[in-house]
């Protein structure tokens, strides 16, 4: 093939095997478990995560492996037929820590797998309580699984079980359950290994071998929650979610979190329109597997009480529509003269509600605020805003971020701006406070939750959260990616994007937008970094902008 | 297939004979143990066993049986159990039980008694008992809360007694 220079060159060398018969080619350095799924085999595991280090410990990957018979001259063995003759090792390995190479014949359904697999769950199930009905993993507890798949159906133990510590507050936000943990150490290792916080460990041994923290530690760091995810029993729980709702009943929605400007891909766990717990999404673009606690516990907002449900005219409930009609000659007076009106916007919104904002702000003075504190090495991001990015793209934000507050704030009180259009924020905390916004003339408030701005608004237009709109967000990389909607009041509110369309249509505009995806497809046509994409090339992963 | 119809007899044909005989049998009924009930004042004797209304009970202790697991309320076919769990607090008398239900609600318009959150009850907290009257005069009062739910259940007695072992 050496003549053919249309061969690419493979990046790594490749290997071939066949597991369960089935023919495969991986990199060198792929280990059998891997290599299993990429011909869908599976391969039960507890221990062995993709993005930790290897234990081994768990035995739950045990498979058959064999390769090519080789003679005294360390020449391959033929079969009278001319194939390669091929003898299967004694013992069984475990998949794991195994690594595929050349020739390699791996069976991971033969009885001798079957049983061993069989025997390891009994071991398992050994000192394992029966705390299913009150433990927060059943339903997504891998000991329930395979127990179903590889284990028996009774148990042959008649002796007591060994009783360990329950109920053990190892920090803030994690609850331990020591007869539960099937010692994989999978916590163990994220913790030393990802977040970089060596503060877990065993202690004893046997069956009296127990997970503990440190003498002097906690499991206090903002990545502790990823531990939670990782343990494939009940024995580490979230102290937030804890006996909350059964996941049984839960729909997941993919979503983006907006704490930071990493963008971290997420799950947002929801019933019957009130959210119960986010987790995150593969994607090893942006946060691999894991991301912070903080973000993750960002959710209570959704779901408040607090939650403007209704639009609002000098204080008073309205209607939406009766709202928008009472405003539209109000704001179309007011844009005649688009120097006496100035736009904070926010850089929490998504792309095509900041396009749409910069729409309706063209000509006039717009600024978004400036969030940002202490950032980490891992997936903290310095700026809390998710889409400061987006808000530079669209120039909604002034450039640094936030240096025209003051300009606003002097034009107020000056008298020449006397309109305001804020979004999703709180200018009172920025410098414009409640004495400048009483003089004003015109103050129009899109915003989810009452502020201090809102208090003192003209007309309030009912926003929505991140997790009850369509739209994307564009991280501090400059990826895109999507949120969907996985809730929904039920109140007046709507997408703010659709509001700004409104708005839009209300001041003159011609009413182009039908949904989210004209938006886009209008974006992506006029604004350069958005062209050629859409939504659908997006996707669940996101895009990065050129 | 036609049936030939037989002509009646002389004795049929008189009228009053057959009129008699019927007359005695009804009457006759006057004067046998009554069979029928003054439902409501009077109440029926349920046998032991009967499948009645779900209710919750409580052990011999007086602990509340259900965990909150939730399953009875996933099984449900018309979905007429709701029910939000919560932990003990810290100095509950069943703390090492951890999980325990704040509000158990069964819609008894929607129930349809088919005993499936028995079945399914992994802790045998929920069963099918007496009470068989299910009435109200609104939609609220026929939403069956904690309380009442344990008050018609009443206490059954827990041979195993797994809680006390952990």
């Amino acid at each position: 093939m050496a003549d053919n220079p249309t061969t690419p060159t493979p990046a790594a060398e490749m290997v071939n095997a066949t597991i369960n018969g089935i023919k495969v080619q991986v990199p060198k350095g792929t280990n059998l478990i891997e290599a299993g799924q990429r011909v869908g085999v599976f391969v039960p595991h507890y221990c062995y995560h993709k993005k930790l280090a290897i234990s081994g410990n768990c035995r739950m990957c045990l498979v058959e492996v064999g390769g090519p018979m080789r003679g005294p001259d360390g020449k391959p063995v033929l079969n009278p037929d001319g194939t390669t003759k091929v003898t299967m090792a004694p013992r069984l390995s475990i998949g794991c820590n195994t690594q595929v190479t050349e020739g390699m014949v791996v069976v991971t359904n033969s009885p001798a797998v079957q049983q061993a697999q069989n025997s390891v769950m009994e071991f398992f199930l050994i000192n394992h309580p029966l705390d299913c009905p009150i433990c927060d993993q059943a339903g997504e507890c891998k000991l329930q699984e395979y127990s179903v798949e590889f284990g028996k159906d009774a148990s042959r133990f008649r002796e007591e079980k060994v009783h360990k510590p329950k109920q053990v507050d190892l920090g803030l936000r994690v609850m331990l359950d020591d007869e539960r943990c099937i010692l994989c150490s999978r916590c163990i290792r994220f913790m030393r290994d990802v977040a970089k916080d060596d503060c877990l460990g065993f202690t004893n041994r046997g069956s009296h071998t127990t997970l503990t923290c440190w003498p002097g530690k906690k499991l206090a760091g903002n990545y502790s929650l990823n531990t939670v995810d990782l343990c494939p029993v009940g024995a580490l729980t979230d102290k937030d979610f804890r006996f909350k709702m059964r996941v049984w009943f839960l729909k997941e929605t993919k979503s983006i979190c907006t704490s930071c400007a990493t963008g971290c891909n997420i799950v947002i766990w929801s019933r019957e329109n009130v959210v119960y717990r986010q987790t995150p999404r593969e994607n090893d673009a942006v946060n691999e597997c894991w991301m912070c606690d903080a973000g993750r516990h960002n959710y209570k907002h959704i779901n408040a009480a607090s939650r403007l449900k209704k639009a609002f005219v000098s204080g008073k409930e309205t209607s939406y529509a009766d709202a928008l009609k009472q405003l539209a000659p109000k704001l179309k007076a007011a844009l005649a003269d688009r120097t006496s009106v100035a736009f904070v916007g926010s850089a929490r919104a998504t792309n095509e509600e900041l396009y749409l904002f910069s729409m309706l702000a063209k000509g006039s003075v717009s600024d978004c605020v400036p969030r940002t504190w202490d950032g980490d090495s891992f997936l903290v991001n310095a700026d809390r805003n998710p889409n400061s990015a987006g808000a530079k793209i669209f120039n909604v934000a002034a450039a640094p971020m936030g240096s025209k507050f003051a300009a606003i704030a002097d034009g107020i009180k000056a008298g020449k701006i006397k309109t305001l259009v804020v979004h999703q924020e709180d200018v009172t905390r920025r410098g414009i406070g409640a004495d400048l916004l009483a003089k004003l003339s015109l103050l129009l408030v899109v915003d989810f939750r009452p502020t201090e701005t809102t208090k003192a608004a003209h007309f309030v237009l009912p926003g929505v959260t991140y997790a009850e709109k369509r739209g994307t967000f564009t991280n501090a990389k400059g990826r895109v990616q999507r949120v969907w909607p996985a809730v929904s009041l039920g109140g007046e509110e709507r997408s703010d994007w659709e509001i700004f369309r409104d708005l839009l249509r209300e001041t003159g505009q011609p009413d182009r937008f039908a949904d989210i995806v004209a938006l886009f497809a209008d974006m992506a046509a006029n604004v350069k970094p958005f062209a050629g994409l859409s939504l659908e090339k997006i996707g669940d992963g996101g895009v990065q902008l050129g | 297939m036609r049936i030939e119809r037989k002509p009646l007899t002389i004795w049929e044909r008189l009228y009053l004979p057959a009129i008699i005989s019927g007359m005695m049998l009804t009457f006759s009924h006057l004067f046998r143990k009554k069979v029928t009930l003054r439902y409501p004042e009077q109440k029926p004797e349920i046998p032991p066993g009967y499948r009645g209304q779900p209710v919750l009970v409580k052990d011999e202790d007086g602990r509340v049986k259900c965990v909150a697991c939730q399953l009875c309320e996933f099984v449900c076919p018309p979905r007429a159990i709701r029910i939000k769990p919560m932990a003990y607090p810290d100095n509950a008398k069943y703390k090492k039980v951890e999980k325990t239900p704040d509000e158990f609600e069964i819609d008894m318009i929607r129930c349809i008694f088919c005993g499936y959150c028995e079945e399914v009850c992994p802790e045998q907290a929920i069963f099918l008992r007496g009470p068989y009257s299910v009435t109200g005069l609104s939609r609220k009062d026929m939403m069956f809360n904690k309380e009442k739910l344990l008050e018609l259940g009443g206490t059954m007695p827990d041979p195993i007694k797994k809680w006390q072992k952990k």
